[in-house]
């Protein structure tokens, strides 16, 4: 299984999102199709193309958006309390791309036959999930820094090879989500940058973020890829292109380097550089936590959803206004 | 609590003088004014574009269901369209 802004999976025990069925052979697939990912070609809304490819993606692409929406709430909540105006304004520009990001991937899922208004719906409803990351509380203004860095920067790993998946409409949506993101990363590791070279109090608020941070961030690449049954098929339809393993693997290998440049150390003693490999390598991640947080036991999950429902119902008088306005307008030019 | 479901535009952007408008997305808006409005805040906040056009998605007519078929066949047995076709004879410059 795909996992995008990660995790786009259940527990062990429950595997909801699963295909029910294990995709059909080859020759199922509408010839068309399978010519398509030969060619390494892009397959576009009108094509044919298997039902479980379609329902892969509707749910990849669903749930992707409502991370990136949901994702707005952590680092909103610290806009009325940035430090500087220049903090202030670069935090409300990054969390109206977050925004932007979601209303790319609901168009491109509506390219697959589904209804925004269908896919919120789900997601208000708990039919359809998001990043368990964004399930995580913000404490402190270093939590901006650490999510920029860490957050945005595992799912700038995860999204740069999904601007190559096989289907036109998302992978064009992920080009212009990658040009956006790396003012994300940048702006927190400065913020990190600028709190590790002040005081000892800034510098152990850094600290502390980065120690909260680092394990779920990991973690937003899913299971590891023995435990992660659907991704071969995920690779096999050009959806996915590396594994969770290597992903993650990817993201440590960018992240040490940088962590020492910060003078932070990451919370894991098993982390050192390993010659014969090429790579960090670095300790076992406890899942149980994750699964946790998937169920819904995390720390914001009720919270999340509760502000997510909210801010859509008194909303509502507004959709409701402006589809009165079009309609008397139309009225009126057809009178005219 | 429902909405009656606002239409969907298609979003075409000019990013700067001497181009053509490019097909950027789509979004939802109730009418043509908030679509555009919606277009810029959207697809244009690092000045990606210097004009802005939104379509009625219902008001696009396509060529095919199939992008792949024979409606443009015609084009693909006439080789002689193209100046590689012809065989030039050595020596023979600007042509
Ligand atoms: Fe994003
Ligand atoms: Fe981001």
């Amino acid at each position: 299984m795909a996992q995008v802004y990660g995790n786009d999976f259940g527990t062990p025990d429950q595997q909801p999102g699963r295909p029910q069925m294990p995709p059909g052979p080859a020759d199922l697939d509408p010839e068309t199709f399978v010519e398509l990912l030969a060619d390494e070609d892009r397959v576009e809304p009108r094509d044919d193309m298997p039902a479980a490819y379609r329902k892969t993606l509707v749910r990849q692409i669903a749930q992707h958006a409502h991370s990136e929406i949901i994702g707005m709430q952590p680092e909103g909540n610290w806009i009325s309390r940035a430090p500087s105006l220049k903090r202030k304004a670069i935090l409300m520009a990054k969390v109206q791309d977050e925004a932007g990001h979601g209303l790319y991937l609901y168009s491109a899922a509506e390219t697959l036959g589904v209804d925004r208004a269908d896919l919120i719906d789900q997601l208000h409803s708990g039919r359809q999930k998001y990043s368990s990351i964004f399930n995580y509380p913000t404490l402190t203004w270093a939590d901006v820094g650490a999510i920029g860095w860490l957050v945005d920067g595992a799912a700038i790993t995860n999204q740069v090879p999904l601007c190559r998946c096989s289907y036109g409409p998302y992978s064009r949506a992920m080009v212009r989500v990658c040009k956006e993101e790396s003012f994300h990363q940048r702006q927190g590791f400065e913020i990190l940058w600028t709190l590790s070279h002040g005081s000892p109090a800034q510098r152990a608020m850094a600290q502390d973020a980065v120690d909260r941070y680092w394990w779920p961030s990991l973690m937003m690449f899913g299971p590891p890829d023995d435990d992660s049954p659907n991704s071969a098929q995920s690779m096999a339809w050009g959806i996915k292109r590396f594994s969770n393993d290597d992903l993650r693997q990817r993201f440590v290998d960018m992240t040490v380097p940088q962590s020492e440049a910060l003078g932070l150390t990451l919370p894991d003693p098993e982390i050192r550089w390993n010659d014969e490999r090429g790579h960090y390598d670095f300790g076992t991640i406890d899942f149980t936590e994750l699964f946790e947080v998937v169920k819904g036991n995390g720390p914001c999950n009720a919270e999340r959803m509760a502000h997510k429902v909210k801010a859509h119902e008194d909303g509502a008088w507004v959709r409701e206004a402006a589809a009165a306005y079009a309609a008397k307008h139309a009225v009126a030019e057809g009178a005219a | 609590m429902s909405t009656p479901p606002s239409p969907l535009w298609e979003v075409f952007i000019r990013a700067r003088r001497g181009l053509n408008h490019v097909h950027a997305g789509s979004l939802h808006a109730a009418d043509a004014e908030t679509a555009l409005r919606n277009a810029r805040d959207v697809f244009t906040r690092r000045n990606e574009g210097v004009s802005i056009w939104v379509v009625p998605s219902s008001e696009i007519t396509a060529s095919s269901p199939d992008e792949r078929d024979a409606f443009f066949d015609p084009a693909g047995d006439k080789v002689y369209r193209h100046p590689t076709f012809y065989d030039v004879p050595e020596g023979v410059e600007h042509l």
